[in-house]
C-alpha cells in the first residue's frame, strides 16, 4: 500500500516512535496511511497498542533487513 | 460497549531529582499522552528539580545507597564519583540517543501534557513561578492533585 505520510523514526527508542506517529497522526485525514520507519524493538507492539487506544488500523508490518516498516490506517480523528 | 473498563486519564507523581528517575514519568506521560489520554505530571519535593530553571540541566545520579549499581558505597562516597557516574549515564544515554530532560519536556508539552507544580514544596524551596521553566502550567496543592487523580485515572508514584 503506498502511504500517504512516511515517518522515519529509525534509530530512536521509546517514546520516539509513538511520539512520531502522534505528530504525524494530528496532522493526517481520515483514510490516510501513514508508514512508520522503527529500529526500536517495541515499536511493533506499541504500535498496536496506540491503534487499539486510538481506533485507528495497523494494515500492514513488513520486516526490512535492519528496520520494520508499520503501516497505519487513520480510520479516527480523537479529540485533541 | 464503551471503553469503561479503560482508564483515560494519567497521573504521575515525580518526587524525585535524579537523573535516572526523571526519565520514566516522561516517558510515560509522553506516551500517554500520544494513546489519546489525559495526562498530567504532579511535581512535588525533588521533583521541582525536573522543572526549576537552575538544576533542570544539571540532574545528577548518586552511586550510593543504590544497590542496583555496582559500586560499593565507602567507594561511592568519594568526591567527584556523583560527577562521574552521571556522565557515564548521560554518554549510555547519548549513544542510544535517547532526548534529555529539556527535551523531553519540550516533547511532552507538545503532546499535550499539563505540569503541576505543588505550592508547599515551592515554599519550603523558596522558589516562585518565575523561577520555574515556562512549560509549568500551575502551581496547585494535594487537593487539587486528589481530585485529578480520583476519576478515571490511572495513578503513579515516581
Amino acid at each position: 500500500m503506498k502511504p500517504t505520510t512516511v515517518v522515519d523514526s529509525r534509530g530512536t527508542m521509546c517514546p520516539g516512535p509513538i511520539t512520531d506517529l502522534f505528530r504525524a497522526y494530528r496532522n493526517a485525514n481520515v483514510g490516510d496511511v501513514i508508514e512508520l520507519l522503527a529500529t526500536d524493538p517495541g515499536a511493533k507492539s506499541d504500535t498496536d497498542a496506540w491503534a487499539k487506544r486510538s481506533g485507528n488500523e495497523v494494515v500492514a508490518v513488513i520486516d526490512e533487513k535492519d528496520y520494520i516498516r508499520i503501516q497505519i490506517r487513520v480510520v479516527k480523528k480523537g479529540k485533541q | 460497549m464503551n471503553s469503561k473498563d479503560k482508564r483515560n486519564k494519567l497521573v504521575i507523581v515525580c518526587s524525585k531529582g535524579s537523573l535516572d528517575m526523571a526519565y520514566p514519568p516522561l516517558m510515560l506521560a509522553t506516551t500517554g499522552a500520544a494513546m489519546g489520554m489525559e495526562v498530567h505530571l504532579y511535581f512535588t519535593f525533588w521533583g521541582i528539580n525536573m522543572i526549576s530553571k537552575k538544576t533542570i540541566d544539571s540532574l545528577k545520579i548518586s552511586p550510593v545507597g543504590n544497590p542496583a549499581l555496582p559500586m560499593p558505597n565507602i567507594l561511592g562516597m568519594l568526591p567527584g564519583m556523583t560527577s562521574m557516574l552521571t556522565s557515564m549515564m548521560q554518554k549510555k544515554m547519548d549513544k542510544i540517543k535517547m532526548p534529555t530532560i529539556p527535551e523531553m519536556i519540550k516533547t511532552a508539552k507538545e503532546s499535550g501534557v499539563k505540569f503541576h507544580a505543588c505550592s508547599p514544596t515551592l515554599d519550603m524551596m523558596g522558589l516562585k513561578r518565575e523561577d520555574l521553566i515556562p512549560e509549568v502550567d500551575d502551581i496547585i496543592g494535594a487537593a487539587t492533585y486528589l481530585d485529578l487523580a480520583s476519576e478515571d485515572a490511572i495513578t503513579l508514584f515516581v
